[in-house]
């Protein structure tokens, strides 16, 4: 297919097919196929399953309702973020924890260590399990082709076993793109003719194979933050924007909750926040922020691209809350020339619902 | 279609057609394949000054930011403002319409030949 691939964790993962741009604009326009094996899947079974979850994760596993999906964190004691998950349950006492590449032995290891005293078996599925994301407007027309579940019924954040392509796999109503779309857990013998059978469907219907690339500028545009950029052991959930995902009111302990008691009771000073620029340079990781004409250093940029939707620069970073409020002139420093951004709400692209 | 055979080359992938005493330089397909979908292109003014192997430009993709050498001493005589526009073009026709700057030069620095840049990006 032409592919130009990276390792990832000893996967051999497509960062392009074709070009970042039309790869980008076909997952807004009409559909993305992605391949996002790389990512770790950890099948959380026992009777205490959710209770468990609940100890080792900062949310709450066990009000999720069985069929659904919730945004989740692990924390360590101190409140850092080790990762952040999609946590589905399966069952009453089932739940696949998916984490990301770079993380997944992080996370199994931590939950291992987290599951002493429980009634529960953390298992690793990692390498058993291939993940397809097909994402973008025509991802239903073209899902249905190839299978008989009712995708319409398949509500956003829910999965529910399903036959594609004739092979029995997970489905999910999810995606890291900021459009509406399916995450398809496949077990890895049966993901090369899952993967044809889509890209068959799609033909017609503007479907191209998309790479990790235009994975990022997607997700940067829908304003979520990437694990490695915007979050890191050294931030907790706080100046994340995830205050909400921690559940401090749940009954019982949890790993780290002392640690994030303390912290949500001072307003971090340092916050995420959204810039948009104007031109075509893009402020790109690492580059600082300044007061607008000042030498002051008040934050730093954490992703950052010309946005291939919206055409104008568009990044993610830290800042000093005192300049962290919405319509804040301040200036990125790219490669020695001061260029002014603003600082936006998040995200920087919604798409219209139907 | 420009001979790809008969342009000099420089170990920072850029080519240069010479007429004269007037380097026109661009970058290598190689290069832009590499560089990905090429959002910005950042060139000279007409009438500063060039240096061997000084940065003198930015070339900017979707992922990654590539610097643009001088692959003489000399004066911009010439810059493609279409490209500044239709960055694009890079991309699509490296050694052609997505040419980027002209330089007038006063003497030749020693250039890779096509085999030897070839050779370099072991395509070819």
């Amino acid at each position: 297919m032409g592919a130009s691939f990276t390792d990832f964790g000893g996967w051999e993962m497509p960062v392009r097919y074709s070009s970042d741009l039309a790869e980008h604009h076909a997952v807004r326009s009409a559909a993305g196929l992605f391949d996002i094996s790389h990512m770790g899947e950890i099948f959380v079974e026992g009777k205490q399953a959710g209770a468990f979850l609940d100890f080792a994760l900062v949310g709450a596993a066990s009000e999720i309702a069985i069929g659904r999906a919730k945004y989740a964190l692990i924390c360590n004691e101190s409140g850092g973020i080790l990762d952040d998950l999609i946590v589905y349950r399966l069952g009453q006492n089932a739940y696949l924890v998916v984490a990301n590449a770079s993380n997944k032995d992080v996370v199994a290891t931590a939950l291992d260590e987290r599951a002493v005293g429980f009634d529960v078996e953390v298992k690793d599925e990692s390498d058993q399990w291939a993940l397809l994301a097909i994402q973008g407007p025509h991802s239903v027309k073209i899902l249905s082709q190839i299978t008989n579940a009712p995708l319409a019924e398949l509500k956003y954040y829910a999965i529910s076993e399903a036959q594609i392509a004739q092979v029995n796999c997970l489905l999910a109503r999810t995606g890291y793109t900021g459009e509406d779309g399916f995450e398809i857990y496949i077990p890895v013998d049966a993901v090369a003719k899952v993967f044809d059978q889509i890209m068959a469907a799609g033909k017609d219907h503007g479907l191209l194979p998309t790479g990790l690339a235009c994975r990022d500028t997607l997700r940067l545009e829908a304003g979520m933050p990437l694990y490695g950029q915007e979050m890191n052991i050294d931030i907790n959930p706080y100046p994340a924007g995830f205050g909400k995902v921690v559940r401090l009111d749940k009954p019982g302990d949890f790993v780290g909750k002392a640690a994030l008691i303390a912290l949500s009771q001072t307003p971090p000073t340092k916050v995420l926040v959204g810039l948009a620029g104007e031109g075509k340079r893009a402020a790109r990781a690492d580059y600082e922020v300044f007061v607008e004409g000042s030498d002051s250093t008040i934050g730093v940029v954490t992703s950052g691209a010309l946005s291939p939707t919206l055409g104008f620069p568009i990044a993610m970073g830290y800042l000093n809350a005192d300049f962290a409020d919405v319509d804040t002139p301040i200036s990125v420093d790219i490669r020695g020339a001061r260029t002014p951004f603003t600082v936006v709400k998040l995200p920087f692209y919604k798409r219209a619902k139907n | 279609m420009i001979n790809r055979e008969g342009l000099h080359y420089t170990k920072e992938h850029e080519w240069l057609s010479i007429d004269g005493d007037i380097a026109t330089v661009g970058i290598t397909e190689y290069a832009a394949e590499k560089l990905g979908d090429i959002v910005f292109v950042d060139l000279p003014k007409v009438g500063s000054s060039t240096t061997y192997m000084k940065i003198c430009g930015e070339i900017e993709s979707t992922k990654s930011v590539g610097e643009l050498y001088a692959p003489v001493d000399g004066e911009i005589v010439e810059v493609n403002d279409v490209v500044s526009g239709n960055p694009e073009l890079v991309n699509h026709d490296p050694f052609g319409a997505g040419w980027l700057i002209k330089i007038r030069f006063t003497e030749l620095p020693a250039l890779l030949t096509h085999e030897e840049y070839a050779a370099l990006t072991g395509e070819g």
